[in-house]
């Protein structure tokens, strides 16, 4: 049983991380903390702090570490920008009421290693903003301990980015056994796998550069070279090699020979996805389309 | 600490511990439909409406409803009453304890997108457990509603 | 037929969807002490000692019992018919404790926070012993699960507590090693099922208080008021004359409530301190201290001719009971008895088993019963042989499966007088579409499609034991009273036994109240299980209102003064056929209120020596990704023959709900221990039951057999409908891979890294 001792509605950041730093806890949406037995001192609500919204502007994505997981779902313009890739890594976790309250923040914050969330963000130009320590990259943040700094907001920057999001579960909203996001921008191209099952690693695809490269192409033609130089062959032994590079081991879901396996097959189809799509836009007459249907 | 929500329409006022979970105050308060099913926020007997939006109310604090417009299936009695008879005729709602949690996001669902794909439905209602019925006939019952509210509409009848 | 086929509204339908307070803790008083058990974290262990004295200072804490508190003598928590043939190996608390999580300590308390806080003061010394935790090193090893002397076993089922046995047994027709040695082909494989949970969502609940007459009791979620109000007599020491037991809407059952689960703890606590106290089970207690199925190993040697004759099978079961007896003895018949009978023709058979202790939570019932273990085995097994046969399995099983008219030999020496199983194979082959689609179809993107048949049974009661008994009692206006103990758990049985009761007497279904199981109040009735609802308890409803049928009919011709054989009764009014001169049903009943003898009211008790086959035949249709191993279900055809359909909607649905939990028990639901004896999948986190994007479409129609020995034709539904997806999935997925599966779960894991052993080979 959750036993709290005092809550408060924080009234301003500088309130929320004053009680934070004396036996304070963050509530995010709660559903981790709620399943323990912990005595929490005094628990704080940042539901007044107007962070549960994502802001758009011309050069990135403001996300409130109080958005829910469901608002991110459905938020269109993130949604057109990375092509489907933030809703495809949230939609199967356990239902909709489920993710109206499970937050952005909680879920980057925890830096959990079956986090479909962290994995997903991993893969685009997405920073940090902490109270006290600043912006930071998400890289750096993940890689980074727990402490009693308070996320404050996610920026993604509108890096022109191509993503496709994929992971393996045993049914359809358990945990995930692997989750795997590869994208293509101006890095080149890139794979973030996580639930390996520790947290999602970012690791560079060497091979297909093309791919990014064509992801970043201003004018029609050079983007239908670089699109041209790539081929299965290439995305075949690229995604192995990349795969190769992942630690994995087991646990109760499943064993790490199969999610090396995993890795290996998701990462290929990721990046074929990714070919087919920039191929695919080439080919059309129209201007660039969301990789999402709606 | 002091609570002051709205439950179904009344304004309650009361003396609350922090970590009081809405699921015990709601039942509390007289709305059994809404039940415990598991510890691990996985089974969604337990939906509520918090502002409009289901939730799970084992995993809200009461403190944190504080301010805010709680409804459960008691709240919503006629809605559920009409919906509720094309489950009820498919023989889908069995045991019933599934049913307020599944009923109150089906609302929900209808809320939202009020002419939903099968896939839409099933997708919207994945958090809604059942062991009963196998939920074929939850969707058929489903289905058959929305069907009924589009000839309704399209008679031109209040909806 | 007016009523009975008929898709009537369940009774209790809209007090159910629109959430009225119906259920066990929704209905309890709103001052019980809160039970609550500490739990042993040891797999097999002696109590050195407990001290309870912080715990007991805890403001709120109204007692604490301990192993020294209670009787001593050994009963089974079992809910069958006496004298039972599980082991009385229980005690309320052991000292020796068995599994992890056998209560260790019981203790009461105004609220859950000061039980909480006290169950966390109770400190326990553990002599920790070494646990037997694979069922396969059971028999005959060194550490005895049950080493006491007062362990007994009150039936004959081969129990030997020194040996680690609950239950031994063999039975045979004809010389099966002889035949086999004949045979073209023989398939021999093993097959391995784990001990799924029921995980209904309403958990394990029970509330107690002391009556008017200072008697216990027990309001309880429970699928046996009788059989639970015996094990309290037993378990407490006091005469049942002192017990009521009796049981609000319960939120799913499946089995596993006819279990005594939570009842005792509140019992005990009510009963010593004359307050009323209440258990209600966690989700978590509810998958690591309950009753799951009997995990089991069932070997299988079929053997065939060349030209598809299927002359002899030998089945082995070696199942697995965990610490305590209850249903060992009696789930393991069943893997062999309800599967081997669907082959008709056979030379031989032979069946034998034997059911072990383990340190592990107890098994117990759960839908099935042993037969779908038996079945996912044989019908595996055969689905394996028509493949090696090089012969189409929906023709292998058309070639020798049982038909109506055919003696059993393995049933129990019944002979099946209502079959349908052609007509249902036939018709589910039509639906599936699977002459086009067996055995697989590549699809060229790395998926394949494939299908996958089997063929199910169960049984209808128990035969010569389980007793079904209905009270139907004529009230002034003209309405009845239906007074039953079959424990209606959601399955709708209290409207079906309406309908029946309403075809009898020819009036409505809204004519009759029916007033649910109470040992008070109701005529006996073994419970709701074994699939005896409707075939057991409906005949006798059915018994019951044809004579209060002639009851009214008499009083109608006593008031009339007019001879019997002139009169009609249409449900509505008895009529003097000479003259016209009638009496209605209400008169009649008002007349009955007032210096009368004549009680218009009659109960009667059904039981039966044959237990009717229900049978069904479920295809499958599955969509396999080779790489990822995910297996995504397309379409699944179930064709039934449960006699005659009484409620076609109710009856869709328990195939349908069936269906779904044989879909998890395959594919999802994965029972897994530390080495130390933990259960792992202790939550809906981590046993995943299906969700609605977990099963894909179902179909389900039926085939109608007509039972002469049912009611209106009737057999039974309820658990022959979870037999068939584990070997028609297992079928689909060798369809697609060329691997024969054995063990469940079959999960994605074992799919793709069998197809790349494959590929390596």
């Amino acid at each position: 049983m959750l036993k709290i001792r005092e809550y408060v509605k924080a009234e301003s950041l500088e309130q929320a991380y004053a009680l934070n730093q004396k036996n304070g806890c963050i509530l995010g949406g709660m559903l981790w903390l709620k399943m323990g037995n912990r005595t929490v001192q005094t628990a704080i609500d940042l539901s007044g702090l107007g962070l549960d919204e994502i802001t758009e502007t011309e050069e990135e994505f403001s996300i409130g570490c109080m958005t829910t997981l469901r608002r991110l779902e459905l938020h269109e313009g993130l949604n057109r920008f990375g092509g489907g890739a933030f809703r495809e890594s949230v939609r199967t976790i356990v239902g909709v009421q489920f993710r109206n309250l499970a937050t952005v923040g909680g879920s980057i914050f925890g830096r959990y290693g079956f986090s479909d969330v962290l994995t997903c963000f991993l893969a685009f130009d997405s920073y940090v903003e902490l109270y006290k320590g600043g912006v930071m990259p998400l890289e750096e943040f993940a890689a980074s301990k727990r402490d009693k700094d308070i996320l404050v907001r996610l920026i993604v920057k509108k890096t022109p980015v191509r993503c496709v999001y994929l992971s393996h579960r045993n049914t359809k909203t358990d945990f995930p056994v692997l989750t795997c996001a590869v994208s293509a921008g101006p890095w080149g191209v890139r794979a973030v796998v996580g639930a390996r099952p520790q947290r999602a690693v970012c690791v560079p695809v060497k091979g297909v550069d093309a791919l990014g490269a064509a992801v970043c192409q201003n004018t029609d033609a050079a983007e239908v070279n670089a699109v041209n130089t790539v081929n299965t062959a290439q995305i075949e032994a690229a995604a192995r090699e990349t795969a190769d590079k992942i630690p994995t081991s087991g646990n109760m879901r499943a064993g790490a020979a199969y999610r090396s396996h995993l890795a290996h097959v998701l990462i290929r189809r990721a990046l074929t996805r990714i070919w087919e799509e920039e191929k695919g836009e080439k080919e059309e007459a129209e201007g660039r389309k969301g990789g999402w249907q709606a | 600490m002091k609570l002051q929500m709205e439950l179904n329409g009344k304004k309650i006022t009361e003396e609350i511990s922090p970590d009081l979970l809405l699921l015990d105050l709601v039942r509390s308060h007289g709305c059994y439909s809404v039940k415990r099913g598991c510890e691990t926020s996985n089974c969604g007997l337990c939906t509520v409406m918090l502002d409009g939006k289901p939730v799970l109310s084992c995993s809200v604090l009461a403190a944190r409803a504080s301010g805010h417009r709680v409804e459960t299936l008691e709240g919503l009695e006629e809605e559920a009453k009409e919906f509720g008879t094309f489950i009820a005729n498919q023989g889908a709602e069995q045991c019933g304890f599934c049913n307020p949690g599944m009923i109150m996001n089906a609302i929900a669902l209808f809320r939202e997108y009020p002419d939903p794909t099968e896939e839409e439905i099933r997708e919207y209602l994945a958090g809604n457990l059942c062991r009963c019925s196998g939920y074929e006939g939850q969707l058929r019952g489903m289905l058959n509603f929305l069907a009924y509210k589009k000839e309704k509409q399209t008679e031109g009848g209040a909806v | 037929m007016r009523v009975v086929g008929q898709p009537v509204m369940k009774k209790d339908a809209m007090a159910l969807v629109t959430g009225k307070p119906v259920f066990t803790d929704d209905m309890a008083p709103k001052d019980c002490l809160i039970v609550k058990v500490l739990r042993s974290p040891h797999a097999n262990a002696v109590i050195q000692s407990i001290q309870t004295k912080a715990a007991k200072l805890v403001p709120g804490i109204e007692a604490i019992y301990t192993w020294e508190d209670v009787p001593k003598e050994r009963f089974t928590m079992a809910g069958q018919t006496y004298p039972e043939p599980s082991p009385y190996d229980r005690l309320i608390l052991d000292r020796h404790v068995r599994y992890v999580g056998d209560p260790v300590a019981i203790v009461a308390g105004e609220n859950e926070a000061c039980v909480e806080k006290a169950l966390r003061l109770i400190k326990v010394q553990y002599e920790v012993l070494p646990a037997i935790l694979d069922f396969k090193k059971a028999k005959d090893n060194e550490i005895l699960v049950h080493p006491e002397e007062s362990w007994r076993s009150l039936c004959p089922v081969g129990a030997d507590n020194k040996r680690n046995l609950c239950a031994v047994g063999e039975s045979h027709d004809g010389d099966v090693e002889a035949v086999l040695a004949e045979c073209d082909e023989v398939v021999e494989r093993s097959y391995h099922t784990r001990a799924c949970q029921q995980a209904m969502m309403e958990t394990f609940r029970t509330v107690c208080f002391l009556d008017t007459y200072g008697r216990l009791n027990v309001f309880s979620s429970t699928q046996i008021v009788f059989h639970t109000r015996r094990i309290l007599s037993h378990a407490l020491g006091i005469p049942k004359s002192k017990i009521r037991v009796f049981k609000p809407r319960i939120g799913g059952g499946f089995g596993a409530k006819q279990t005594v689960v939570a009842e005792l703890y509140p019992a005990f606590v009510t009963w010593k301190t004359g307050k009323p106290s209440k258990m209600i089970f966690t989700r978590m207690e509810s998958q690591t201290a309950s009753s799951p199925r009997h995990e089991m190993e069932v070997t299988v040697r079929i053997g065939a001719m060349k030209d598809g004759r299927i002359r002899a099978i030998d089945l082995f079961t070696l199942s697995n009971t965990g610490a305590y007896g209850e249903h060992g003895p009696t789930t393991v018949g069943l893997s062999g008895h309800k599967s081997i009978p669907l082959y008709g023709s056979l030379e031989a058979h032979r069946f034998a088993y034997e059911v072990v202790y383990t340190n592990v939570m107890s098994s117990g019932a759960y839908r099935g019963y042993g037969a779908t273990q038996g079945i996912f085995a044989v019908e595996s097994a055969i689905n394996e042989m028509a493949a090696r046969l090089g012969m189409d399995p929906v023709e292998l099983r058309e070639k020798n499966m049982v038909r109506e008219g055919q003696y059993m030999p393995a049933y129990y020496g019944e002979q099946a007088n209502s079959c349908a199983l052609d007509r249902c194979l036939s018709h589910a082959a039509r639906m599936i579409g699977w002459k086009e689609k067996y055995p697989a179809r590549d699809m060229g993107n790395g998926k394949v499609r494939s299908v996958g048949v089997s063929m199910g049974m169960q049984g209808s009661g128990i035969s010569g034991v389980d007793v079904g008994s209905a009270t139907i009692k004529l009230n002034e206006d003209g309405f009845y009273t239906l007074s039953i103990a079959a424990a209606d758990m959601g399955t709708g049985c209290d409207t079906i036994l309406a309908q029946m009761a309403a075809e009898c007497l020819d009036c409505s279904v809204d004519d009759i109240t029916v007033s649910g199981a109470d040992t008070d109040t109701s005529p006996y009735d073994s419970g709701s299980y074994a699939s005896s609802t409707t075939y057991i308890t409906g005949r006798a409803v059915e018994k019951a209102c044809r004579k209060l049928e002639e009851k009214i009919r008499r009083e109608g011709a006593r008031i009339l003064d007019c001879p019997e054989d002139d009169l009609e009764f249409d449900g509505h009014r008895v009529t003097d056929l000479r003259d016209g001169r009638s009496i209605s049903l209400a008169r009649i009943a008002e007349s009955s209120m007032c210096g009368s003898t004549n009680a218009l009211q009659v109960t009667e008790s059904n039981s039966s020596p044959v237990s009717p086959p229900p049978f069904m035949v479920g295809m499958v249709e599955i969509e396999l990704d080779k790489e990822t191993g995910h297996v995504e279900l397309l379409d699944y055809a179930a064709v039934v023959d449960c006699g005659t359909v009484v409620n076609p909607n109710l009856a869709r649905i328990q195939v349908e709900g069936g269906l779904v939990q044989g879909i998890g028990m395959t594919l999802y639901e994965n029972v897994q221990y530390t080495e130390k004896g933990q259960m792992l999948n202790n939550s809906f986190m981590q046993y995943k039951i299906p969700t609605r994007l977990d099963m894909g479409k179902l179909r389900v129609e039926f085939e109608s057999s007509y039972e002469p020995t049912g009611p209106f034709g009737a057999k039974s539904i309820g658990e022959i409908v979870i037999n068939t997806p584990a070997p028609a999935l297992v079928h689909a997925i060798a369809n697609a891979t060329g691997i024969w599966f054995t063990d469940l779960p079959v999960t994605s894991e074992k799919i793709a890294m069998g197809l790349l052993e494959k590929e390596t080979k």
